[in-house]
């Protein structure tokens, strides 16, 4: 068996004159969780369109589960299962009626009830589409795509506009699906989702993969040190007074606050430790600066891609 | 990790198409209770249909030449009823089900095209089934004493095969080619148009004979024409309705399959 789930080298798609993936690059594993993350308008989509067959890309080569997507069609829609971002239910269709509908395409499919008791949704199995909250509907699509009980799903989207406690019963769910075999591939534009579900996180801008890896190859399991102070800090001269191989990143402080934040990494032999930041204080006494919620933390996902794009990732 | 747990667990893969007949059934039930669900289409195939039926069967304020009035009215409002859901139902509903991306998450199934249609037309079929058992009875209560005998019957389900691929063709055509809100305008414009031109409730002879040729040309026409010269004349099944239904559909399904889009 391939080992690979999904496997996308080179793949371009253009819509007229504007380039939505531009050879772009990634390789998802069988039972792992693969994100991919972006803004919006990255070309998430798109690439997951392609994988799934409803799109044909421009130029390159997309393999999933060793096949081609639009030439083994047929061979593969039993195997994947496809949470689109737009639902794709009837507006009149009872939401236990359509989980019965695509449990009745498989031959061994999980019970649609077990399914809807799992993602909270039996108090609405009557309810017709267009009556369920948009995070029943939500629901109701991931439930769909995993009733065939399929080797590789594409989840476009799947936690957008839930609420915090339907947000974790998704997530404990696509954590079962990895843990027992399923290949998970998934697009969002929440950090914390990538960062607490997903083994590899591909990241995505502007059409390309700009970094790929686990979250703590990305963020180099690298602590950072933060704090807030006056702009125009001279950030030169703190350089100085720190070893080499550090660095320092302004950025602006919270909303509202007049303060800039700052930011310092370093790959100097013994890292943050007491030291340094005894470095970074006496630096600041010496030259009258309160280096207000001073803090060392692991970096996030978000200051990979921040620093990589130079682009806030959420939108507001 | 929980890997020793795969095989026990809910979501261990073990993917396989169901038997081709059981995902069709499925989805043609899926199909007909939605349209016996959906008010705006009963209105449209079945309220609409019998209360033309009843209402100018009771009245005198339609002149339907000679003979009961029932009589004439009945193959009319039959070929309407077709019409109905074959033409202005499908294409609404599959119009919007391409706007939602129903279609297109269906295509995501294991359900190939073929079975698609398949489903969707078996859905209609059933669809019209009633209309039929509903519209009859109506007119044998007002008296309706059709000719033909089980040669016109049999005709009268050919015509009626034929109609309903004429119009789902044409159906198709519309809602895979325009967008959503055009096709339900358009589609709900055409349904009112042949009500009155095409030889449902007024008599297609009772147009300037400049138009007529063009008139007799329309499907709904050659449905109602050919049903009422068999059901009501007595007259022997002729060829000509079979022509022009299987050329509408011919040009509708070549037309649908070359322009219809998924999503």
């Amino acid at each position: 068996m391939e080992k690979a789930a999904v496997e996308a080298t080179d793949v371009v798609k253009r819509y007229g004159a504007a380039t939505a993936v531009d050879g772009l690059s990634f390789t998802a594993r069988r039972g792992a969780v693969t994100a991919l993350l972006g803004p919006n308008g990255a070309g998430k989509t798109s690439t997951i369109e392609i994988c799934e067959g409803f799109r044909f890309a421009d130029s390159g080569r997309v393999r999933v589960l060793g096949l081609d997507p639009v030439a083994d069609a047929s061979a593969l829609k039993p195997r994947v299962g496809v949470m689109p971002q737009l639902g794709g239910v009837p507006t009149g269709a009872r939401a236990g009626e359509w989980l019965r509908l695509m449990s009745a395409f498989h031959a061994r499919p999980i019970p649609p009830e077990t399914l809807l008791e799992r993602l909270g949704l039996q108090s609405a199995a009557a309810t017709p589409f267009r009556r369920l909250s948009g995070g029943q509907q939500q629901r109701l699509s991931l439930a769909a795509a995993v009733i065939g009980r399929p080797e590789l799903v594409f989840l476009d989207e799947p936690t957008a506009g839930l609420d915090p406690q339907a947000r974790r019963t998704t997530w404990e769910l696509v954590g079962e699906l990895r843990d027992a075999g399923v290949g998970v591939v998934l697009t969002t534009h929440y950090m914390e989702e990538a960062e607490r579900l997903a083994d590899h996180v591909v990241i995505i801008d502007r059409g390309r993969v700009v970094a790929d890896g686990s979250t703590d190859e990305l963020t180099a399991a690298q602590q950072e040190l933060r704090f807030d102070a006056a702009p125009g800090l001279d950030t030169e001269d703190l350089l100085a007074a720190l070893p080499t191989a550090s660095r320092i990143e302004a950025v602006p402080g919270e909303p509202g606050s007049a303060l800039s934040r700052y930011v310092i990494v370093t790959e100097a032999p013994g890292g943050l430790g007491p030291e340094f930041i005894a470095t970074v204080t006496t630096w600041c006494a010496a030259n009258g600066i309160l280096p207000e919620g001073l803090r060392v933390q692991r970096r996030t996902l978000e200051d990979v891609f921040l620093e990589l794009t130079g682009r806030e990732l959420r939108e507001s | 990790m929980t890997q020793t747990h795969s095989s026990t667990s809910l979501f261990a893969p073990a993917p396989q198409a169901a038997p081709m007949h059981r995902m069709v059934a499925a989805q043609a039930a899926m199909e007909l209770r939605i349209m016996l669900r959906n008010g705006e289409q009963l209105l449209l195939t079945m309220v609409i249909p019998i209360l033309l039926l009843a209402g100018f069967s009771l009245t005198s304020v339609l002149d339907t030449g000679q003979g009961a009035r029932v009589d004439f009215l009945a193959p009319g409002i039959l070929a309407l009823a077709v019409m109905s859901t074959a033409f202005t139902g499908q294409a609404i509903g599959t119009g919007f089900e391409r706007r939602y991306g129903v279609l297109k998450r269906l295509g995501a199934t294991p359900l190939p095209r073929f079975g698609l249609l398949a489903a969707k037309t078996l859905a209609v079929l059933g669809v019209e089934l009633l209309q039929i058992a509903l519209l009859c009875g109506t007119a044998f209560l007002l008296g309706w004493a059709p000719s033909g005998g089980a040669v016109g019957v049999l005709y009268a389900a050919l015509l009626i095969l034929l109609a309903t691929a004429a119009f789902s063709a044409l159906a198709l055509l519309m809602a895979g080619t325009l967008r959503a809100e055009a096709t339900l305008a358009a589609a709900n414009l055409v349904y009112v148009l042949l009500l009155g031109l095409g030889g449902v409730v007024f008599p297609v002879d009772r147009f300037p004979a400049a138009v007529q040729p063009v008139l007799e040309a329309l499907p709904t026409t050659a449905l109602a024409g050919g049903l009422r010269s068999v059901l009501t004349e007595g007259a022997a099944p002729a060829l000509l309705p079979v022509l022009v239904l299987a050329a509408w559909t011919a040009a509708g399904a070549l037309l649908a399959s070359r322009f219809f889009k998924w999503d």
